[in-house]
Order: structure tokens, then sequence, then C-alpha cells
């Protein structure tokens, strides 16, 4: 949930920022242990489509899971390199393949707002909300959701 | 609660351990002073100690033990199975207080004068009869040589007891986890180091490469244990279990202190109590039993542990009954297991193998010590979780071996690396039986194994055997190979006990990988059992071989799969055909060769259809059209069914009831009027009528046969001769040939085809093997074209290489015809055309005034 009910408007919450097909994207800079850029990565045989394979992250085996195809976004541009957000749920290490990682942003919780009803589906249940920016938009990712992939195709 | 209470909690227990197996060997062996003594003194620390920490319950209890086995250390009772009884009941009653003990941190309240009353009157002599033992007494001062072994505790741990500290296991994990990621780290740099030449690297790496090493060979060590510690609670368990079931049984142990990793050993020490526990109560026969069988009246369960390259293996025997396969036969049936046709294709090991699955249990009566359901399979799968496997071997009255082979360790296994698809995996070593290098049927050196077709399915002869396949590429789903492959790298896996040979691109070497658990939600991929990362860095999947051929088993979706032996685990009588017997109306019972029957069905009335007047019902997602066979009567809550398919499509023969496979040498008299039959033959000593399969299945479809043609309508059909010395292809050719409409007979050697010549066996064409034991099929053929009834036939060469220079060869021997085995359509069209003139118009369709 986002803090902004809870907490007074003045609170700030701080974000790394990503790019995904031309949308701006945030995650709770607590969530990520870790940006790298998504090289080496082992496709996994019968894996479901979002779970782009695995990689080593300094001896520890992460899953990486390609954000484009879990928000049903078209693939990137072919050699297009790609940058990995890593974040833990469970103990277990996921990251998230994104095209490109920008600043760290700090936010008001002011700027917040939930969901437009409009909002496509993979994207709303995928988000936690929107920050409005000056001259642009923020979407929240909701990182837990995106990682309920389930076991069961 | 204080530590010196956790302290006696530790140490009483261990003593307890202790205590159990020493008071069963007393029992065994009453005279041992030495044992006794040990005992003695054990029950007496736990009564001192209680008395200072002020445990009043259980300083009365091993009072009143340590007040019997004091007249027993002093000569005055005998060590008999009621006094052991006595102590062994104040042992549990100590264990129970204990336990409340570690909970509560007092003592729970109770009662304990019953079992001191016990005691005590045990230790009055009341319940005693043995005299005493005086005269036994010089055995004060035992012989050197035992001193060590049975009591080491008081000398030795004086002078251990500064030396060992307690250490606690998580400790000893978090260790072993660094040491796994040091070990992969090393491997890293050493690939680097690899491919710098002269770097100034090299030496204080080996230095480091060593040191590693010894560390991870010392870690290891500190997790080591004894594989005796899961068995000490056995000669307790085993004893109980005798005394319950009044049985007399013998525990033997041998290569107790074979040393495993601790985490081993707690994930075995379940299955290994449940397996001995099965062997006491259903392994083991009661006494009445074994004298009648003329054994000795003591069963022997027998526990093995040695080491084997990496692994422990672990057996368990007993010299019992041994499995009865008939009762796991008719088990598995009524499960629903397999079909009684598969079963009669399954060797003994196979059928043996069924206590392995869910819910078996073959124990007639459920006794309170096992048959409870869970069973064997939760063993299994146990010891696959922990990359183990499970093997039995059992022979009907003699006993019953499981063995059981484990990793030492589960942190760090030696595995092949191979590639499919571009990607690469790691196959456990456990699991790899050796590897080979395959090339095509006809285009293979000759002590090449060689991949040959059945239909679209891909087998491997290797030597005398013939193995499933599976393409590890197509498995995966990583895209068809690139190019038409000439040979082919193939890694031959053991799962369970059969073998399945998998189809790789390249083969690397082995490496020590640190198996690391997949990511929860790739869990439900069950090809995979873990990942880990190689020396270059890069991350790969561990295959699981038992994935691998469950998911192959059903990646044909079963329909195109004929009821064939798993593995080419030759069968006997050979010249015998089983043949399926059923039974329609009053008439005579009626008989079909069971290699023709795809699968036997029941099934509910209410699944029964009808569209546009014939009977049908939906069967693997489609329609199979049902066929009542004459006079079948068609009521009942279920319909039998036999379903003969083709591969692609299916039919079933209605009937009323089936009775019985039978192996029988057919010799069927032709020339029967009836519509849908081919003749009769004494079955199982009765006048049996032999089905005509043809006329059914084109009742079905009119056009069943795809060529369309109709060969050998009525009785008149061209008899052949098949002569194949392996089961597997008589199994698979002899199905075709009739299905073409011929009658076939099938012998496994030249041998037998010159004796049916002898015997004046009318034949019209033979088909032979070439490489066959003893005379091969080129000496065939000139016997054949010599002399006698047969010179004149068609002489057809059926053989896996078909080179110019192999079918010269077999047209020089007299062979008409040398067809290669993967070509079955050639063949049939040569029988086609060397059996010419055949085929009158079919007037099938006519008559067929039986369907619905």
């Amino acid at each position: 949930m986002p803090a902004a009910e809870a907490a007074g408007a003045d609170e700030e919450r701080v974000f790394v920022t990503l790019m995904l097909a031309d949308q701006l994207c945030g995650i709770p800079v607590l969530a990520v242990r870790d940006v790298l850029a998504a090289r080496n990565i082992t496709r996994i045989p019968l894996a479901p489509a979002e779970i782009a394979g695995s990689l080593n992250l300094r001896g520890r085996i992460v899953t990486a899971i390609d954000l484009r195809r879990r928000l049903g976004l078209p693939p990137p541009p072919e050699a297009a390199s790609r940058m990995a957000v890593v974040t833990e749920q469970g103990g277990e290490l996921y990251a998230l393949l994104v095209d490109q990682v920008s600043e760290v942003l700090s936010l008001a919780a002011r700027d917040f707002e939930h969901n437009p009803p409009t909002l496509p589906m993979l994207w709303a249940s995928h988000s936690a909300g929107i920050y409005r920016l000056p001259g642009r938009l923020m979407v929240v990712l909701d990182v837990g959701r995106i990682l309920a992939l389930t076991a069961a195709q | 609660m204080d530590d010196l209470l956790v302290d006696f909690l530790t140490e009483t227990n261990e003593s307890l351990a202790e205590l159990d197996v020493a008071l069963v060997r007393l029992e065994r062996t009453p005279d041992d002073q030495l044992t006794l003594s040990l005992i003695f003194r054990l029950v007496h620390t736990i009564k001192g100690t209680c008395g200072f920490l002020g445990l009043p319950r259980l300083e009365r209890v091993a009072h009143a033990a340590e007040n019997v086995l004091g007249r027993v250390r002093d000569g005055e009772l005998a060590a008999t199975s009621a006094i052991v009884s006595a102590v062994l009941a104040a042992l549990d009653r100590i264990k129970e207080i204990m336990a409340g003990l570690a909970e509560a941190g007092a003592e729970p309240a109770g009662a304990d004068d019953a079992l001191i009353g016990a005691l005590d009157t045990a230790a009055a002599g009341r319940e005693a009869t043995a005299p005493s033992r005086d005269t036994d007494l010089p055995l004060a001062e035992p012989p050197l040589g035992e001193v060590t072994t049975p009591a080491p505790r008081e000398g030795a741990d004086a002078v251990v007891a500064g030396q060992t500290i307690r250490v606690g296991v998580d400790v000893l994990e978090d260790l072993m986890t660094l040491v796994s990621e040091l070990v992969l780290t090393r491997n890293q740099l050493l690939q680097l180091a690899r491919n710098e030449q002269n770097s100034a690297f090299a030496v204080p790496l080996q230095r480091l490469s060593h040191i590693t090493t010894d560390l991870q060979e010392g870690v290891m060590k500190t997790r080591m244990q004894p594989i005796g510690n899961a068995w000490n609670k056995l000669p307790r368990l085993v004893r109980d279990l005798g005394h319950e079931l009044g049985k007399k049984i013998d525990l033997v142990m041998r290569g107790a202190e074979t040393e495993l990793d601790r985490q081993v050993l707690e994930l075995i020490k379940d299955p290994l109590t449940h397996m001995v526990r099965n062997s006491a109560d259903h392994g083991l026969e009661g006494s009445e039993e074994r004298r009648a069988a003329g054994k000795p009246e003591t069963g022997r369960i027998t526990l093995n542990a040695y080491h084997e390259g990496g692994h422990i293996i672990i057996e368990i025997a007993d010299d019992g009954r041994g499995l009865s396969i008939e009762r796991i036969r008719a088990k598995a049936q009524a499960l629903g297991l397999a079909s009684e046709v598969e079963l009669a294709a399954m060797s003994e090991r196979q059928i043996q193998r069924f206590i392995f699955h869910a819910g078996f249990s073959t124990a007639a009566a459920i006794t309170a010590v096992s048959g409870r359901g869970v069973g064997m399979d939760v063993v299994k799968t146990n010891i696959e979780r922990i990359g183990g496997t499970i093997d039995l071997k059992s022979t009907q009255g003699a006993g019953t071996i499981f063995t059981i082979k484990i990793p030492l360790t589960l942190a760090i296994v030696a595995a092949l690396i191979v590639e499919a698809g571009g990607e690469r995996f790691a196959i456990p070593q456990i699991s790899v039986v050796e590897l080979v290098r395959a090339g095509l049927a006809g285009e293979a050196a000759s002590d090449q194994p060689v991949i040959e077709r059945i239909n679209e399915t891909p087998v491997l002869r290797l030597r005398d055997r013939l193995l499933p396949l599976v393409n590890l590429r197509e498995l995966l789903g990583l895209g068809a190979a690139v190019g038409v492959a000439r040979e082919f790298y193939i890694v031959i896996a053991q799962v369970g006990s059969s073998l399945i040979g998998v189809i790789v691109d390249r083969v690397f070497d082995t490496e020590e990988i640190v198996v690391k658990p997949v990511a929860p939600i790739l869990r439900h991929i069950t090809m995979f059992s873990g990942n880990t990362i190689l020396g270059d860095g890069s991350v790969i999947m561990i295959l699981d071989p038992n994935g691998v051929a469950r998911a192959s088993g059903s990646a044909g979706n079963g329909e195109s799969r004929k009821p064939l032996p798993a593995t080419a685990e030759t069968m006997t009588s050979a010249a015998r055909t089983a043949m399926l017997l059923f039974r329609v109306g009053e008439s005579a019972p009626k008989a079909v060769p069971l290699g023709l029957i795809a699968r036997l069905e029941d099934i509910p009335r209410e699944r029964i259809e009808t569209s546009s007047g014939q009977a049908v019902m939906q069967y693997r997602g489609r329609l199979m059209p049902l066929i009542p066979f004459a006079s079948a009567t068609l009521a009942g809550e279920s319909q039998a069914v036999l379903v003969f398919s083709d591969g692609t499509r299916f039919m079933g023969l209605m009937v009323d009831e089936i009775v019985d496979v039978m192996d029988e040498v057919l010799h069927i008299e032709l020339g029967t009027e009836t519509a849908g039959l081919l003749g009769s033959a004494v079955i199982g000593g009765r006048a049996t009528d032999v089905i005509d399969t043809d006329y059914w299945l084109r009742l079905a479809y009119q056009d069943w046969f795809r060529a369309g043609h109709d060969p050998h309508p009525g009785a008149l059909a061209p008899h052949l001769l098949l002569v194949e010395d392996s089961e597997f292809f008589r199994q698979l050719l002899v199905p075709v040939l009739v299905a073409a409409g011929y009658r076939v007979s099938a012998v496994e050697s030249a041998a037998q085809a010159l004796r049916l010549r002898a015997a004046g066996t009318r034949v019209d064409a033979i088909i032979s093997d070439i490489v066959m034991p003893d005379m091969d099929g080129r000496a065939f053929a000139r016997a054949i074209r010599e002399d006698g009834a047969w010179r004149g036939l068609p002489l057809i060469a059926f053989s896996g290489r078909a080179e110019p220079a192999d079918i010269a060869a077999s047209r020089q021997a007299g062979f008409t015809e040398h067809i290669a085995k993967s070509e079955r359509d050639k063949l049939l069209a040569t029988l086609r055309d060397q059996l010419a003139p055949v085929g009158v118009e079919s007037g099938v369709g006519a008559e067929s005034g039986v369907a619905p």
C-alpha cells in the first residue's frame, strides 16, 4: 500500500526510476538490492514466458523477469542493451529486466494518485499508483505483484 | 531452563540411546559382563544426577531399574527377556518424563507405582526362573581384545572430553555454505588463469586451490557422522517388533562406522526405520512358516553400509518370503496402475517395482506395525529427493534385498555438463551410466550402437538391449536441430531400474557443482532438480533424470504407444503367443492375440453414446466406435471393451467378460464359416474360437487399412514365417503383418524354424533377420535353399543394415530380397508382390449384418 494515506502530505518517498517502452516507472528504493547490466542470462527451458532466465550475481543465482513481457509490452529492439534491477522476496533474488535505469528521485506524497480506472488491466494490476512529476507521470511498480507469477501455468 | 538441566537432558538422552542398544545386546548374550556393567553404570549415573538435580520421579524410576540391574550384575538374577522388558519399560518412562522436562522445565505429574511395582517384583526374582550364574563368574576378567569394543565410554571419554566441543549445527551449515561458495570462486579463478599463459597468479592460485580443497574436505568431515547413529534405535525397534509379532528376529548391522553427511543422515533415518519395520513385518515369516519352509526359525535382517565411489550404499536384506509377484500383479491391476495386457508384457523386476507406487501395500492384513498405505512410495520419494536411488531384488521364498545408493553429501556433487539447443545443462553423475556415440541405422560402423525407429519413436540398440530415447532439445522445447545429424551423443541415464538414452548435442567435462534449489516460481518444472554456477560464472540448470523420464513418458500423449515392454529384457517361451480369452454369451470362449490389443477397458455404461446408429464413446479426446461382438449381452453397469489401435485410431470391441491371458503354442484350425472368426484352437485345454481381428476392425472403419487393400479375405491368408531373435521386433512386426492380412508364425531362431520345416509346417514366405546367435540369417537361407519343402519359397532378409554389400551377400546366400528394418512399408509391398496373385474382391462389407 502506498504510504501516502497514512503519512502526511509532505513525507517524501524515494524511488529508483526506470524506463519501459518510453514509460517512466519507479520502484521503491528500499526494494532494490542492486542494479546491473543484463548480461549472460541463461535461458530456462519450459519456464513461463515472463521468465527471461537466470543470472549470476556474485555467486547467487538470480531469476530474471522480463518486465516488458510481464506488462504485455512489445519486445525491445534487437541488440538493445538492457538493465536489471535486483530485488528480493522470500529470501530469493529476482532481477527485473528494464530498458534503462535512470536517476533516484525523492517524491512527496502529495503528488501521489491512485491508478486511474482507465489504466490497462496488466498495468493496473502491477502498479501501486501514479506520481505526478513535472511534465510527466511515473508509474509505481508493485514488486510483490510482479513477482507473483503463478507456478501453475 | 538452567544450563545444568540442559546439559543433563543432552547427556541423558545420549545415555538412553546407548542403553537401548546395550539392553538388546544383553538379552541375546546374558553373560556379557561388560555390557551388563555398562548398563548398570549408565542407569546408576542417571539416578545419581536426578537426585542431585532434585528430580524425584526420575530418580525413583531409575532407582527401581538400577535395583533390578544390580541383582543381575551380582549374578542373583539372569537377564531374561522378562527382566530386559521391565528395564526397557523403565527407560521408556524415563524418556517420557524427560520429554516433559524438556518442554516445561519441570517433571510432569504422573504415577509410576505400577511400573516400580513391576520392577521390584522382577528384582525380587519372583518372575525370574533361571538359577543364579555364580559359576560363570570367572569371566570377570575378560580377554583383552574385547575390552575396547563394546564400551569405550569411561576410559575413552575422560581423554576425549577435553578435546571435543559442542558446536551448533547451524554454525556448521553456515561454514559449509561458505566453503561451497569458496569452491565456486576458486573454480572461476582457475578458469580465468587457464586462459592466461605465464600469469604471475598461477603459483599462488595453485596453492589457494589446494587449500580450498583441504578446507572443503575438513568442513565436510565436521559434518560427517557414522551411519550407526541412524541405526541405534533399530535393535530396540526390531526386538519390540519381534515380541509384538511373535517372530524371532536377528538384526545384523555391518558397516555402522561408515560415515556420511549429517544432513543426508537425518533424511534417511525415517526411510530406513520404515524399511526395517517393513522387513520385520511383511518380509519375515513367522517361526512356524519358516520351519515349514526348512529355514532356521530365527529370521534375519541385515543392514550393510559401505562406500562406493563418492556414494554410500545401504543394503537392507531379509531372508524372508520375498515379494509375491502374483499378489503385486493383482494389486497393480486392482489399483489400475497397469492393465492386464501391460502387466503381461512386464518382467518380474518391473512388477516388483510397483511396490514403490503410492498406496501400494501387499500385506494381506493391515497390522499395527506397517501396511498403513504410506509405504515404499514415501521411502522412494524421500530417497530420490536427496539424489539417491533405491532398487530391490527379491526371490520368492528366499528374501528381499533393498539397495539404497545416496550421495555422501548433498552440498557438492559431480555432474556431467552437456549441451542441447545452445544451452548447457548438468546431469548428476550418479545417474549417468555411460556415454555413447550412436549412428543411424544402416550407416553406422558395425560395432557402433545404432538408432532405429519404430513408427516415429527412436530407440537405441545398444549391445543386446533396446533403450527408449529422448531428445533433450525436443523435450525442453529448444527447437529442432539444424541439418540432419549423422551421429548422436547419447547419455545413458539410470532411472529407477531402467535405462533411458538422452540425446544431447554436445558433451563437455564433468564438474563439481554446488546444487542450489531453483526459484519457487520455477519449481513446477519437474525436469530440473536445481541449478548451479559453473566455473566460468554462468548459471546452468541441473537436469533430473527422473523428471526427464516422466516427461518423456507422457510426451507422446501415450496414443501411439503400444503396450510394448519398456526395455528389451527378453521374455521366455517365444514360440508361444499370449492370447487373451474372453467370453460372449454361452458359446465357446473366444481368443485374440494379446499383441493386437492396445488396452483393456471397463467402461461405465453411461459413457457409451449413440451416434447415427453406431455405439461410440469418447476415448482420449476422440470418438471411438464400439462394435458389439456377435451376441454380446450389452447389459450391466459397465461394459468390458477390448481396444484396438493402429496408432491414430481406436476401435472398441464390446464383449461380455474378459477371462484370462494365456500363453499357448497356437495351432489354429482354419476353415470356419462364421464371419468374424479365424478358426479354432485349443487354448488352456479347451476348444476356443480365435477371432479374425481384421473383420471387426473393418466393421468399425471401412478403410482401417490405409492402403485400402483387402488382401486375403476368408481363411486363405498366406502363412508367413518370421525368424527374429529380438523379442522386441517380433512383438512389433507380428501385429503389423497380421493386420496386413497374413497369418504369422514367429520363432526366435533359425533352428526353431528348421524344426517347423521338419514337422511339415506349410508356409508361403519367410522373413528372417540376419544377425542372430548360433545360426545367422544367411546360413539359414542356404539351409532353406539346399533342399526341403521350403526351397522354392520367397525368402526376405529383414535386417538392421542394408548397405549394398549386405544386400549382395544376402542375395548370394539365397534371399529373394533384403530390406532394412526401418522400411516396413517396403516389406509389405515386397510381400504383396511375392505372394501375388492373391485377394479376390472383398465381400466383407456386404455381409456385415452384425453391425448395429
